[in-house]
């Protein structure tokens, strides 16, 4: 009965989860933070719906499973959101007027001169 | 003018979320399924006119991350195991399309 509640309690939070990162996605100004609140917000929230599903089943096949899945989220897709993160960026998608600084873009251009200027003086 | 936009949302979702759980006659993990739906409805707006190629590319990783939700608790309701199986190839075919489409929106090939 306990781990019933326990359980359930975490699905109800996942899907909370899920569902706020979705609004992110819809609301937010701009594709790098439509990322980081979606990518957030929805690996936290299927990895804890996950997590639900493992206490309820238990350590059976299913629940096995459940873990690998688990692992799998968490392992890829930090990945794939750095690097659909980093090629918008270098594709040219620009920021939202609101944004204060572009420290990766300062980044690039200070390591552009130092290998134009290495390259110059020898 | 914004405030009111905020509660017109506020008030849909929650007439939505009332019809679902109270109205609706099904199980408690079909609802939560529903839920998990909508959302995925949510996100396919964000396909459809995402302003920039990367904002189609995000919706659609995300998408197939609900869908891994979807299946988990479909698996749960009908006491499958095999639910899981279609959940994990779903997960790795979504990591390694992530990926595809962020290397062409670099501009670089697929071979490089």
């Amino acid at each position: 009965m306990i781990r019933h509640s326990i359980g359930m309690a975490f699905i109800w939070v996942g899907i909370a989860f899920d569902f706020l990162g979705v609004l992110g996605l819809l609301r937010l100004p701009d594709v790098y933070n439509r990322l980081q609140a979606a990518t957030k917000c929805v690996t936290f929230g299927s990895a804890g719906l996950l997590f639900g599903v493992f206490v309820l089943k238990g350590f059976t096949s299913f629940g096995f499973k459940v873990l690998l899945g688990i692992a799998f989220i968490f392992l890829t897709s930090p990945i794939a959101a750095h690097a659909i993160a980093r090629a918008s960026h270098r594709s040219r998608i620009p920021l939202c007027p609101e944004s204060v600084a572009d420290l990766y873009e300062a980044d690039h251009e200070l390591r552009e001169e130092g290998a134009h200027a290495s390259g110059q003086n020898p | 003018m914004r405030v009111v936009r905020w509660l017109v949302g506020a008030a849909v979702i929650g007439v939505l979320a009332y019809l679902n759980f109270f109205v609706f006659r099904a199980p408690l993990l079909v609802k939560l399924v529903n839920v998990i739906l909508f959302s995925a409805l949510l996100v396919l707006y964000r396909v459809v006119r995402g302003p920039s190629p990367a904002d189609r590319v995000i919706a659609v990783d995300i998408l197939g991350i609900l869908v891994i939700g979807v299946l988990v608790l479909l698996g749960l309701h009908y006491d499958q195991g095999f639910f899981m199986d279609v959940a994990l190839i779903w997960a790795l075919l979504s990591f390694v399309a992530s990926l595809a489409f962020a290397k062409i929106l670099e501009g670089r090939r697929l071979d490089d």
